[in-house]
């Protein structure tokens, strides 16, 4: 069979031309396209990469800002308990001192009172002990001029007596 | 039209096409044209030859006459280098032109060039056609094939070298023109066949030849399908195929790593005897699979050749131009079928390549 019988020249020819169009092609053709098909791609990656990074960073942005919002609301609502628990410590505090306060000035004014009151006493034992004094002198003075007298005396006296 | 339709014409075609072929052949006893021969038809289009015939007029006839493109013919002979244009053989591949150049006397028996022994003028042959009182010199002749190969790598320079100076003249690296026809191509000859056949890392290395073996197959195979180069079967003929089988095996055994050894000669992870055994057939397999890459595409790509030239020929057969209802769907059938056929053995080819490639280059991994 002549078809299965390589022929020599052919072999040659083939061997040539394919070596110079391997290394022409190599060279000036596959060298830049390739190249610039994997420029291109790397390009087309780093995009990719970067976009995908800044959609994270605006993620974590938002996620920060959420965070952060939370924390304003709770700090405030913090704050607010706060002012709520010092006005409510204040109102019982000075409702607590304005009653040691009153009830301080109520036993000062009673110490007070009760010390007027012996005062006022002592006093008046005083002046009864004097009145008495007096009556019993007049009396005895009476006495020892006229019986009705000293009785009529006696008797003014005491009338005087119940008017003071 | 439905395929249905298509079909019931097809058949009627048929049916028409053999009633007519009966009567036909009927009154045809008497004429006296020369016994067609479909196998020697066949034969010299899908061979190679010395010139690049087109056309014949009046064939047979007193004033026949052919246009062709003469090719130069080179000859080393014992006197030395001997170059002729194959014109000077005027169309005779039948060994009766006798061309006298440089001392020797040259006849062109079926598309082999003979030189006559000294004293010698007219070929005399054996019981089987084989030329007895000549001998073949050494033939580095520019035959068609060899015509359709510089062709063809014109052509694959113009296309892919305008390809790259796009890229250069563009910003960006955007293909434009011709480029972006080429990229999606040379993509694909990367993602598909280089990378998952070699491996990620090692792949680059052997682009070139892929893309180039994988482009220069195709072109051939288009080539060999349009008939107005009257088939020149570049991708079809053995020497062809065997020239880049021979690449693909030289680059698989000089890229072969300590692994791709090991598992030739001492197979790793089987028995002793058992490695014995393996290691004459892994050294055969060495060489069957380059072996089987040339025979693929030789076979493949003639063998479509044979089938459309032997529809052809039935109208010959017949005698009657009504087989070409037949002939002619048929053939373009096998027409369509051979334009994927063209892309198909080329990625084939390249397929298999990278895969030996991959294989030797393949690290242990066990």
């Amino acid at each position: 069979m002549e078809l299965i019988k390589p022929g020599f020249g052919l072999v040659f020819w083939t061997l040539i031309t394919f070596s110079i169009l391997l290394f022409i092609l190599r060279k000036f053709a596959w060298k830049p396209i390739l190249g610039a098909v994997e420029e291109r791609e790397d390009g087309i990656k780093n995009a990719l990469a970067s976009a995908e990074k800044a959609r994270k960073e605006m993620e974590n942005l938002h996620a920060d800002n959420e965070r952060i919002l939370k924390e304003a609301r709770t700090e405030r609502e913090t704050m607010l308990k706060e002012a709520r628990d010092i006005k409510a410590k204040m109102i019982a505090d000075a409702k607590d001192e304005a009653q040691a306060q009153a009830s301080k000035m109520i036993e000062q004014a009673q110490a007070a009172i009760e010390s007027e009151k012996k005062s006022a006493m002592a006093e008046l034992k005083n002046h009864v002990a004097g009145l008495s004094l007096d009556i019993a002198e007049k009396v005895v003075r009476q006495e020892l001029s006229n019986k009705d007298k000293q009785l009529e005396l006696v008797e003014s006296m005491l009338g005087e007596a119940k008017l003071n | 039209m439905t395929l249905n339709t298509f079909k019931s014409v097809l058949f009627s075609a048929l049916f028409l096409a053999i009633s007519f072929a009966g009567y036909a052949t009927e009154d045809s006893d008497n004429k006296d044209d020369k016994e067609f021969d479909a196998n020697e038809m066949i034969m010299h289009h899908v061979k190679d030859a010395y010139g690049m015939h087109i056309i014949t007029f009046n064939e047979g006839k007193e004033d026949e006459h052919h246009i062709s493109i003469p090719l130069p013919v080179i000859l080393w002979t014992e006197n030395g280098l001997t170059t002729f244009m194959s014109s000077e053989f005027h169309h005779d591949y039948s060994g009766q032109v006798v061309v006298e150049k440089n001392g020797g006397r040259f006849v062109n028996v079926h598309e082999k060039i003979y030189q006559l022994n000294d004293g010698e003028s007219v070929v005399s042959y054996d019981a089987e056609h084989h030329p007895v009182n000549a001998k073949m010199p050494l033939d580095f002749s520019i035959t068609r094939n060899v015509f359709m190969m510089w062709v063809s790598f014109t052509i694959l320079l113009l296309i892919f070298l305008t390809a790259a100076r796009h890229y250069k003249k563009s910003e960006n690296n955007i293909p434009k023109g011709i480029a972006s026809f080429v990229e999606p191509l040379v993509v694909f000859v990367r993602d598909e066949i280089g990378k998952p056949m070699i491996g990620e890392h090692k792949y680059k290395k052997y682009m070139p030849y892929l893309l180039t073996v994988f482009f220069f197959i195709w072109i051939n195979n288009i080539f060999g399908l349009i008939p107005f180069f009257n088939g020149a079967n570049l991708s079809g003929n053995i020497a062809f195929t065997l020239t880049l089988a021979f690449v693909t095996f030289i680059i698989t055994t000089f890229s072969g790593n300590k692994n791709y050894w090991k598992h030739i000669f001492w197979m790793p992870g089987v028995p002793v005897p058992m490695k014995i055994f393996l290691m004459p057939i892994e050294i055969i397999g060495m060489f069957t699979k380059p072996i089987s890459l040339m025979i693929r595409l030789f076979a493949n790509i003639t063998a479509g050749h044979i089938i459309i030239l032997a529809l052809y020929s039935l109208i010959f057969i017949f005698k009657t131009e009504f087989m070409g209802f037949v002939s002619v769907p048929f053939a373009l059938f096998i027409g369509i079928i051979e334009i994927i056929v063209t892309a198909i053995q080329a990625y084939i080819f390249t397929v298999l390549s990278a895969l030996y490639f991959g294989m030797a280059t393949e690290e242990a991994h066990h």
